[in-house]
C-alpha cells in the first residue's frame, strides 16, 4: 500500500471517529443547546467526508466499506441526553465541555492535515480526482476546527472563573 | 366616538374593522400625501386638548411620530404628526388605542420585594438597597461574570447607553443583552456580515420609488401597519409597483402579490439560493457594481451553481415555476426594494438567510439609490437603539469588541482603561445568559422591560431558571407581569408619555418623546432608577469623577453624542430641540449632513475596512468567528462583502408523532406578550384569546372544523386553542406568540397537569449560531381534538393573516 492509500485509510478513520466525537459531544450537552445542535450538523460533514474517501478506495487499491450508517437514536442516546439535562444545573459538565471541544479541535486539526497531504501529494501527481476531493473537503474540516476553537474561545472565561 | 379625522378621508372609519384606513393613492416618485389619524377620548374634541406632547409609536418598529394629546395632567388621545417623513400624519390600531395602556389600574406603584417567598410593598429606599447589597456581594464574592443584565428594544436611546455604561464600565460584565435578541439580532449580523457594519441601508423612501418589491417573511401589514399604508397607497396609484412574497401563511401582502411563495419553515437558505442560482443564470447582475463595490462574487456563484429551481422545489415543496416567476421580476427589477423580517429572522439558518437577501441587491446593484435598497427590519420600536447603545451583545457605537483600537476609543469616551471594558470575548447573548444562570454561574438577573417568561422558548424550562433560589432576579416593568411574579425584586417604571427620551426606528428615523403626564404612583423612568444605581454604587471612572455624569435624559442624550461621533451611527447634529421643533431625522446626522442622512452607501460601501468595520464576520453555518487577519486579507479595501452559505435541514423535522411543522408570530392588534395591548379594550377584543391556524386539507384530514378546541404539542409542550382554518400553507400549524397567564387565575403558568396558552410552551430552545437569534418558526407539532366547538369561529382577527379561508365557490 502506497503512501496515499495509507493516508486514505487513516483519514477515513479520522473521519469517522471525528463523526462519533460529535455526535457524542452533542448528546453529553444536550443542555447546552448550541453545542448540540451545530455538533450534530457538523457530523453531517464529517459522515459525507467518509462516504466520499470510501468512494474514492477501490482506485487506489483500497476497501473502505465506510462506516456504519448514522448512529441510531436510541435508548442510550436519549439516557446520555436525559442526564445531560439533569446535570445541566451543575456548573462541572462545564469542565467537561471545554474537554470536549478541545478534543474535537483536536481531532478536526488532526484530519485537516490529512486532507492538507492528500491536496499536496495529488498536486504532484496531477491526481484531478484526488485534488478535487480534498479541495472540496477541507475547507469543512477547518470550519470544524474553528467552531471548536470559537466556543472555547467564548465559553471558558464564565465555565472557567463561575462556580 | 370619532374614530378617525382630517385629510381628505371620511371621518368615521372603524381602523379595528379597517386598520389600514382609507387609501391616498399615489404615483411612483411622488410624494406620499398626507392623511391625518386621530383618536380622541370619547366625548373630547381637538379643540378642547390643552396641549400636543411629541411622541412616535412605541408598539412597534416603524416610528410612526404623533402628538398625544393631555388635558387635565391625562392622555386624551393620540393625533398623527402630518409634517413627519415616516407616517406623514398616519397611525396603525396599535398607536391609535394603545396611548389607554399607561392608565390601566393595574399598574404598578411601588417596589416590591420578595419576603417569605411572597412579593410585598416596599419603599425605594429599601428596594435600591437590597439591589445594591447583592450587587456589591456579588462582585466581591464572585466577580462581575456573576451578574447579568436582560434587557429590551422598548425603553429609551438614553436609557440603554446609561444601562451599557453601567454594565460594561460600572460592573464589567460581558452580560449584557437585550430581548433585541428575539426580534433584531439577525437584522444586525446580517448587515454585519454583509456591510462589516450594522445601518440600515435602505429607507422608507424607498417604498415611494420602486418597482418591486420583495418581502421576505416581512407580514409588513400587521407588523408595520403603516409603512403597509404607504405599499398600498403606491398599489393603487399611478406605475403600481409588483410584489413578491415569501411567506407560508396569507397575509395581506401575499394576497396583493404577483409572485408568492410559500415554502415549508425552515427552507429560506434553499429558496434564496435558487433565486440567486436564477438571476446568475441568466446574467442579471451588474458586473461594474460587484467588481467596484464587493468581494466573495465567484464563491457564491460557485455555490448557487447547483441551486436550481427544481432543486429547492423539492425542498421547499414550491413550484420550480413560481420561484422562476419571482427570479424574474426580481432580475428584472429597475428600483428593487427588499423588506426583511421574523419569517427570515426566527427560522431556521437565519443570518445565512438574510445575507442572501442582501447578496441579491449586491450582485444586482440595488442599493443606494431612490427605490433600490434593503430593509433588514426591526420588531421592537428602539431595538435600533439597543443595538447603536451597545445593549444588544455589541459594543456603544458599533465598535468592534475584536478591535482594540475601538475598545481604547471608547474607554477614552468613559475615561476608564481599556481593562475595565469586557472584550476578551463577544458580549454573551440572552440565550447563553439564561444558560449561565441555568448553569448558577450568573446569580442575579436585572430585567429591564421585557417578559421572558412568555417571549423565551421552552417556557417551563425559563421558568424553572427564574424560580432559582440561588438566583436573584430583578424584574423592573410597569405591570406585574408573568415574569415579575417570579422575581426577588420588582421595580415599578414609567412608560411612554410618563418620561423623556428618543427612539430610533428601522430606517435610522430619530424621534423625541417628550413627557407629557405624572407616572402613577411612586414608578420612576428607567433611566432614574439607572442613575439612581450608578449612584448608589459609586461607580468611578479612573481618576476618581463620576463614570456616569449625566442627570436627566437630555444630558443622557448629549453624552451619546460624544459617544456616536465619527461613527456611523453620528448623532452629533441633532439635539433636544432640532428634534422638538421639527420631527424625525435620520442618522447619521452630522455638522455636513444637518439634514441628516436618507440612504446609506450611495457611493460605495464606507464602514467595511478593517480599520473600521464592527465586526470580522462569523462563518454562515457553524457561527465560528472570522479573525482580525483573515478578514483583512479578504477584504482589504473595505468592500461588501458577498457571502454564500449552503442550506442545512432544520434541525427539529416532522414525525409520524408529530407530523405537522409549527410556526409562531404575531398579529396586529397585539404587541408583544400584551403587557399593554392587552389591557386595551378594543385591541383586546380585537384578539382576545390564542387560536391556532391550519389550512382546510388538514383540517378535513384530522375531522377538525372551525372553532374546534385542540390541544396543539410538540415534545416540550401542549397549548389549548380554537381552530382557525386559513388558507396556510399545508402541513403547518400557526400559533401567535402574544398570549400568556397574567390574566388567568395561575398568573404566570398554565393550570396544573393542563396544556398552556403561550405559544412558547411549544417552541425548541435552539438558536441561530450567527446571530444567536432563537428559532420560533420551525418545530415539529401535533393538533388533537379536545372538543367540538358550538359553531362560533375562533377568537382570531378575520382582516388579517388569520382570515378565514375562503369557503369552497365563493370564487375567491
Amino acid at each position: 500500500m502506497n503512501g496515499v492509500a495509507l493516508t486514505l485509510r487513516t483519514l477515513h478513520h479520522g473521519e469517522h471517529t471525528l463523526e462519533r466525537q460529535l455526535l457524542n459531544a452533542a448528546e453529553r450537552h444536550h443542555a447546552e443547546h448550541e453545542i448540540h445542535h451545530v455538533a450534530t450538523d457538523l457530523a453531517h460533514w464529517s459522515h459525507e467526508h467518509g462516504t466520499l474517501l470510501a468512494d474514492t478506495a477501490p482506485a487506489y487499491g483500497l476497501d473502505l466499506s465506510g462506516p456504519p450508517d448514522h448512529p441510531v437514536y436510541g435508548l442510550m442516546t436519549s439516557l446520555r441526553e436525559k442526564t445531560a439535562d439533569m446535570l445541566g444545573r451543575r456548573p462541572e459538565p462545564g469542565l467537561l465541555l471545554l474537554h470536549d471541544l478541545r478534543d474535537l479541535y483536536l481531532a478536526a486539526a488532526g484530519n485537516s492535515l490529512y486532507w492538507e497531504m492528500l491536496a499536496q501529494a495529488a498536486q504532484a501527481t496531477k491526481d484531478t480526482r484526488l485534488l478535487e476531493l480534498a479541495s472540496s473537503c477541507h475547507p469543512q474540516t477547518l470550519r470544524q476546527a474553528r467552531w471548536a476553537n470559537t466556543m472555547i474561545k467564548n465559553l471558558s472565561p464564565q465555565l472557567l472563573t463561575g462556580s | 366616538m370619532n374614530a378617525f379625522a382630517g385629510g381628505d378621508s371620511p371621518a368615521s372609519v372603524d381602523r379595528i374593522a379597517e386598520p389600514w384606513g382609507v387609501r391616498t393613492p399615489y404615483a411612483s416618485g411622488a410624494e406620499w400625501p398626507v392623511r391625518t389619524d386621530v383618536q380622541l377620548y370619547p366625548g373630547v374634541t381637538e379643540e378642547e386638548v390643552e396641549r400636543w406632547v411629541p411622541a412616535a409609536s412605541l408598539l412597534h418598529s416603524n416610528g410612526d411620530a404623533m402628538d398625544i394629546a393631555v388635558r387635565d395632567g391625562r392622555m386624551v388621545g393620540v393625533r398623527g404628526r402630518a409634517v413627519d417623513r415616516v407616517n406623514r400624519g398616519r397611525l396603525g390600531p396599535k398607536d391609535l388605542f394603545g396611548w389607554q395602556a399607561g392608565g390601566s389600574a393595574d399598574r404598578l406603584t411601588r417596589p416590591l420585594v420578595r419576603e417569605g417567598g411572597r412579593l410585598v410593598e416596599c419603599d425605594w429606599e429599601h428596594a435600591m438597597g437590597r439591589l445594591v447589597d447583592r450587587s456589591k456581594r456579588l462582585l466581591e464574592e464572585r466577580g462581575p461574570g456573576s451578574i447579568g443584565f436582560y434587557t429590551t428594544g422598548q425603553l429609551f436611546l438614553e436609557e440603554y447607553y446609561t444601562l451599557s455604561v453601567v454594565a460594561r464600565a460600572g460592573i464589567g460584565t460581558a452580560h449584557l443583552d437585550g430581548n433585541t435578541r428575539l426580534c433584531t439580532s439577525t437584522a444586525a449580523e446580517a448587515l454585519k456580515e454583509s456591510f462589516g457594519c450594522d445601518g440600515q441601508p435602505g429607507s422608507y423612501t424607498d417604498v415611494d420609488h420602486a418597482d418591486v418589491i420583495a418581502l421576505f417573511g416581512h407580514n409588513m401589514a400587521e407588523t408595520q401597519p403603516v409603512l403597509w399604508m404607504r405599499v398600498l397607497d403606491r398599489l393603487e396609484g399611478a406605475a403600481p409597483p409588483r410584489l413578491v412574497c415569501v411567506d407560508p401563511r396569507p397575509t395581506p401582502a401575499a394576497r396583493r402579490a404577483a409572485v408568492h411563495l410559500a415554502p415549508r419553515a425552515g427552507t429560506n437558505v434553499a429558496l434564496l439560493n435558487a433565486l440567486l442560482h436564477e438571476i446568475i443564470r441568466t446574467d442579471r447582475v451588474d458586473h461594474d457594481y460587484v467588481r467596484a463595490h464587493t468581494v466573495g462574487y465567484d464563491e457564491l456563484a460557485a455555490r448557487v451553481e447547483g441551486c436550481t429551481p427544481r432543486w429547492a422545489a423539492r425542498i421547499c415543496d414550491v413550484p420550480a415555476t413560481a420561484i422562476e416567476e419571482a427570479a424574474e421580476l426580481l432580475g428584472g427589477a429597475e428600483r428593487l426594494l427588499s423588506t426583511v423580517l421574523q419569517g427570515v429572522y426566527q427560522s431556521h439558518q437565519a443570518t445565512a438567510a438574510a445575507v442572501q437577501v442582501n447578496n441579491l441587491h449586491l450582485v444586482r446593484g440595488m442599493l443606494g439609490r431612490p427605490g433600490a435598497g434593503v430593509l433588514q427590519m426591526n420588531g421592537q420600536p428602539s431595538a435600533q437603539n439597543t443595538r447603536e447603545c451597545g445593549a444588544n451583545g455589541d459594543l456603544p457605537g458599533f465598535r468592534n469588541w475584536q478591535n482594540d483600537e475601538h475598545v481604547a476609543d471608547l474607554a477614552r469616551i468613559w475615561n476608564v482603561t481599556p481593562q475595565t471594558i469586557p472584550h476578551h470575548t463577544p458580549p454573551s447573548h440572552a440565550m447563553q445568559m439564561f444558560r449561565y444562570a441555568e448553569q448558577g454561574t450568573i446569580r442575579m438577573l436585572w430585567i429591564t422591560g421585557t417578559n421572558p417568561a412568555v417571549s423565551l422558548p421552552e417556557l417551563s424550562r425559563i421558568r424553572s431558571v427564574l424560580r432559582q433560589d440561588r438566583l436573584f432576579t430583578v424584574v423592573q416593568d410597569l405591570f406585574l407581569t408573568e415574569t415579575a411574579q417570579l422575581a426577588d425584586l420588582v421595580l415599578p417604571a414609567a412608560t411612554w408619555g410618563e418620561k423623556t427620551g428618543t427612539l430610533t426606528n428601522a430606517d435610522r428615523t430619530v424621534h423625541l418623546c417628550d413627557k407629557a403626564v405624572e407616572p402613577p404612583g411612586e414608578a420612576r423612568p428607567d433611566l432614574d432608577i439607572f442613575l439612581d444605581y450608578a449612584a448608589r454604587m459609586d461607580f468611578r471612572d479612573k481618576d476618581g469623577g463620576l463614570l456616569v455624569s449625566w442627570k436627566d435624559a437630555e444630558s443622557a442624550f448629549e453624552a451619546w453624542k460624544l459617544c456616536s461621533a465619527g461613527r456611523p451611527c453620528d448623532y452629533t447634529g441633532l439635539s433636544y430641540d432640532r428634534l422638538r421643533e421639527g420631527s424625525g431625522i435620520q442618522w447619521p446626522c452630522t455638522e455636513e449632513a444637518p439634514d441628516g442622512t436618507e440612504r446609506l452607501y450611495t457611493d460605495g460601501i464606507t464602514w467595511a475596512h478593517p480599520d473600521l468595520c464592527e465586526e470580522y464576520g462569523k462563518d454562515l453555518v457553524t457561527g465560528a468567528s472570522v479573525e482580525p487577519v483573515e478578514y483583512r486579507s479578504l477584504n482589504p479595501d473595505g468592500k461588501a462583502i458577498v457571502k454564500a452559505a449552503e442550506y442545512l435541514p432544520p434541525h427539529e423535522d416532522t414525525t409520524p408523532r408529530f407530523p405537522l411543522q409549527l410556526t409562531t408570530g404575531r398579529t396586529l392588534y397585539h404587541f408583544h406578550t400584551r403587557t399593554k395591548t392587552g389591557r386595551v379594550p378594543r385591541l383586546d377584543a380585537a384578539a382576545p384569546e390564542l387560536w391556532a391556524e391550519i389550512s382546510a386539507t388538514e383540517a378535513t384530514a384530522r375531522e377538525l372544523a372551525e372553532g374546534d378546541l385542540v390541544e396543539v404539542t410538540t415534545p416540550r409542550g401542549a397549548v389549548r386553542a380554537r381552530v382557525r382554518v386559513t388558507a396556510i400553507r399545508d402541513g403547518m400549524v400557526f400559533l401567535p406568540f402574544h398570549y400568556g397567564y397574567w390574566d388567568t387565575p395561575e398568573g404566570h403558568r398554565p393550570p396544573d397537569g393542563t396544556a398552556g396558552r403561550a405559544a412558547n410552551e411549544t417552541t425548541i430552545t435552539d438558536w441561530d449560531p450567527v446571530s444567536k437569534q432563537p428559532v420560533f418558526k420551525t418545530a415539529a407539532a401535533q393538533v388533537r381534538l379536545l372538543e367540538r366547538g358550538d359553531g362560533t369561529p375562533a377568537p382570531a382577527p378575520t382582516v388579517t393573516a388569520s382570515a378565514p379561508a375562503p369557503t369552497p365557490g365563493s370564487g375567491s
